[in-house]
């Protein structure tokens, strides 16, 4: 089987890191193929994977009951989707609908805890790069409940 | 044919330092029904040929003059003074192909007074137009790079002519993208439009929803997550960029982290408007007149202005 | 019989029972005739019929929100400085009907708006306003889109400019370099000499309708002692200015101001009424409204002066952008003094002092202008860019 180090070391999210740190990572990790309809992980239920998306879409949503499925956010190339591997209780807020079929690197959230243990250099790192990218999804999101385009108070002209 | 609006040689276009020689050009007088040129406050009659939904509140009105054989010379991004007679007026953009035209088209979201008056115009009804005003989008300034144009909920009207031109003239740009963020499906402005822009194969269209609804299956997002993974070459890349104040400044910040600097990044600012040609001093922007050193400003240039709170 | 000042190239004198002439020169030659007359406890503009008509002995005290007349036996006519009103109120008048529209059928039919302006002779303009209107004819005249209303107006208008013989306690011309001596753009610039029981204008021409009217006139030459008098008048004026306002570096400094906190501390004080806009001679915002005759079914496009303190000036959909009256006063201020520069190449402001004593709250540009310069430092820290 290929290794995947080559893969890992070029994702933004690992770039950068010393190779015996690649090599840590990848180990947790595989290549995966999703189809389009299937549920990767569901509200509740643990949380103990995280995928970088090569090619695809997946969807955060919230079930609503007569209403169906309501996407929060969609996720496509490159998108790095679940963080909550990374902190207890370890459980999915959100459904994580695959609404196209989907290639992506899957990560074995409980493996990548280990090593960060392990190695507190490596895990306090990757604590940062984390952090960076839920930061710039958490102004995403903001932006986006500001309904900027919406209507606001009335008018005149 | 007459003309009864400045021609082309007279509007004016950014050049590559961001000035621009509005201010400094004098319009044309000549034709029949010169009055807008001669008195930029008295409108010329325009016959409304058509009143198209656009969404739930947006609506597209296509006017022609109302003297035989006028037509209008404006480029894209320009706007013009629209008068509902005896209600007031309102700065609306065309968002129409640009040129030397006989109908012109403004599309328009109803939340004022004289814009949900216009929605009620029908077929025959007389409006008056002042215009075109303004700088218009740096179009020349894109040849030979790749095009990003990203728009925020109306902000794609006063694209469109833009995005008209480049794909009229496609063989002289690089690569051309369509960043579209609608605040739910059923806002998405020219969707009939989009899917044949997305239908060609030398234009990547994008567009996401700030909320999606039961039946949605694109992409939901706010309109910055379709800059990391939209196709261009930040070095040869020129952006025009329309929408809400907030969404420009974060589309900007976002294209610059890729690489994509101020000084090739373009708005369009909207200001109240009472004249449209300098003269009320409402539109003023810190030292800048939106109506006549904009609305498409280079954004360097407003970069410090954007900063700060109430100017 | 006397020898014509043109003749001899020296400056004219026109004596005080001669103005009476002058008007009537004056509206031989078409003008109506406007000047300073005394009303409502101020001196303002009107049509004047003759001399009789000009504030004799009358004289005016100037302070931040103070503005008070004197009347003495006195024969001086122009012995005030200025009154609220200014040229503005003729050449960018405060209501003007731009046009009329009638819907006729499915069509719009444009009318005229208001009726040619009569062609006016100002009597009585100081340096400063002078100079207010060099600011407008830039902003109304000087870039690519003219406004015909002003240019009307404008175009056929006589400046005859009558020197300060004293300043005010809110002036500050000498500040701004746009007096108290009047600067090229008059036609006739009088001095007002009153000694050994002779009262006369000492009258320099400064275009050659105003050398033709001299000569109309019958002016005498001046004398040697009533040019030395005109003189001293002035420079009595430029030592009496009662504000001064440091320009040096202005524009640049306010564009990088906007966190000062000497916005916040006139915020408290200032009420948004305008006031200062409204008197102000460079002051050209307008609004435009269209009100509709019920009984005629004409709608007319009515222009009329607007202030950037009203709250809505800056409406856009959604609010206003500036909320404020802290944002509101800072783009006056930053407008006035700085912005303008950029925009039309000199200052907006002539220092005539009518803002500071025509304001309810008494706030004072010069003083205002002053506060910006210093860096406020807080006892938790130094502020940046303050």
């Amino acid at each position: 089987m290929q290794t995947l180090e080559p893969i890992v070391a070029e994702l933004p999210l690992f770039k950068g890191l010393k190779p015996e740190h690649i090599k840590l990572i990848s180990g947790c990790a595989s290549n995966a193929r999703y189809d389009a309809g299937t549920f990767v992980g569901r509200e509740g239920h643990p949380a103990d994977k995280f995928w970088v998306l090569r090619e695809g879409r997946m969807a955060l949503q919230i079930h609503a009951p007569g209403r169906g499925p309501l996407t929060i956010l969609t996720l496509g190339e490159n998108d790095a989707v679940g963080w909550s591997w990374l902190v207890p209780p370890y459980q999915l807020r959100f459904d994580i609908h695959v609404v196209q079929t989907t290639r992506a690197l899957v990560f074995d959230g409980k493996c990548l805890r280990g090593k960060f243990a392990n190695d507190p250099e490596l895990g306090y790192e990757m604590m940062q790069r984390f952090s960076s990218m839920i930061l710039r999804r958490l102004d995403a999101m903001s932006l986006q409940l500001l309904d900027l385009y919406g209507d606001h108070h009335a008018d005149h002209e | 044919m007459a003309t009864i609006m400045p021609t082309t040689s007279d509007i004016p276009q950014a050049s590559e330092d961001g000035t621009t020689a509005a201010g400094r050009r004098v319009p044309a007088e000549g034709g029949c029904g010169a009055t807008a040129a001669a008195d930029p406050m008295k409108p010329a009659p325009f016959r409304v040929m058509g009143n198209r939904t656009q969404t739930h509140d947006s609506f597209t009105l296509t006017l022609e003059p109302l003297e035989p054989n006028a037509t209008l010379s404006f480029a894209p991004g320009q706007f013009n003074m629209l008068y509902v007679p005896g209600a007031g007026e309102a700065a609306v953009s065309m968002s129409g192909c640009a040129g030397t035209v006989r109908q012109i088209e403004h599309t328009v979201r109803a939340v004022g007074r004289v814009s949900k008056l216009l929605q009620r115009c029908r077929r025959g009804d007389v409006v008056g137009v002042r215009g075109p005003f303004g700088v218009p989008w740096p179009v020349p300034l894109a040849e030979g790079r790749d095009v990003v144009i990203m728009a925020g909920g109306i902000g794609l009207a006063p694209l469109r002519p833009a995005l008209c031109h480049l794909l009229e003239h496609r063989q002289r740009f690089g690569r051309v993208s369509l960043l579209f963020g609608a605040r739910s499906p059923r806002d998405i402005l020219f969707a009939r439009e989009i899917e044949t822009w997305r239908g060609r194969f030398d234009v990547d269209v994008e567009v996401t929803v700030d909320r999606g609804d039961e039946s949605w299956r694109g992409l939901v997002g706010v309109v910055t997550t379709l800059i990391p993974r939209a196709h261009f070459d930040p070095a040869h890349t020129v952006a025009f960029i329309c929408g809400p104040e907030v969404m420009m400044h974060f589309s900007v910040r976002d294209l610059e982290r890729r690489g994509v600097p101020h000084a090739r990044c373009w708005v369009s600012m909207e200001r109240n408007m009472k004249c449209g040609v300098g003269f009320c001093g409402h539109c003023q922007f810190g030292p800048t007149f939106v109506c006549k050193d904009g609305p498409v400003f280079r954004y360097d240039r407003v970069a410090t202005l954007l900063g700060i709170r109430e100017v | 019989m006397h020898e014509t000042a043109i003749e001899k190239g020296r400056d004219a004198t026109i004596e005080r029972d001669q103005l009476d002439r002058l008007f009537e020169l004056l509206r031989e030659r078409g003008y109506t005739v406007v000047g300073p007359v005394v009303r409502d406890g101020a001196v303002t503009w009107d049509e004047l019929s003759g001399a009789a008509d000009l504030p004799a002995g009358w004289t005016d005290e100037q302070e931040a929100g103070r503005y008070g007349l004197r009347h003495s036996d006195s024969p001086a006519l122009f012995d005030w400085t200025v009154g609220p009103m200014s040229a503005k109120r003729y050449l960018h008048p405060g209501l003007v009907t731009l046009w009329r529209a009638r819907r006729n059928g499915n069509a719009l039919e444009l009318l005229d708006g208001d009726p040619p302006p009569p062609k006016l002779a100002f009597f009585g303009l100081r340096a400063c306003e002078l100079a207010a209107i060099a600011v407008q004819d830039r902003v109304l005249l000087g870039g690519a889109v003219v406004d015909p209303v002003y240019r009307a107006r404008r175009e056929g208008a006589l400046l005859i400019a009558v020197q300060c013989g004293r300043a005010g306690r809110t002036c500050f011309c000498a500040s701004m370099e746009t007096g108290p001596a009047v600067r090229p753009g008059h036609d006739l610039a009088l001095t007002e000499v009153l000694e050994s029981g002779r009262h006369g204008f000492v009258a320099e021409p400064g275009s050659e309708r105003g050398a033709e009217l001299l000569a109309a006139l019958g002016a005498r030459a001046a004398s040697a002692g009533e040019a030395q008098a005109a003189q001293a008048a002035v420079a009595r004026a430029a030592g009496g200015m009662g504000r001064t306002l440091e320009t040096a570096g202005l524009p640049a400094l306010l564009a990088k101001s906007h966190e000062h906190p000497r916005w916040d501390e006139v915020a408290t004080r200032c009420f948004a009424c305008g006031n200062c806009t409204s008197v102000c001679p460079t002051c050209f915002c307008v609004t435009v409204e269209d009100p509709t005759d019920l009984a005629t079914g004409i709608t007319r496009r009515a222009r009329r002066w607007d202030s950037c303190f009203s709250i809505d000036f800056s409406y856009i959909h959604g609010g206003a952008v500036r909320t404020s009256i802290r944002s509101r006063y800072r783009q006056w201020l930053t407008h006035k003094l700085g912005a303008w520069h950029d925009q039309f190449g000199t200052s907006g402001c002539v220092g005539c002092g009518r803002c500071i004593t025509w304001c309810p709250a008494g706030i004072d540009i010069t003083e205002e202008a002053g506060a910006l310069r210093e860096r406020k430092r807080k006892k938790e820290g130094t502020r940046a860019n303050a």
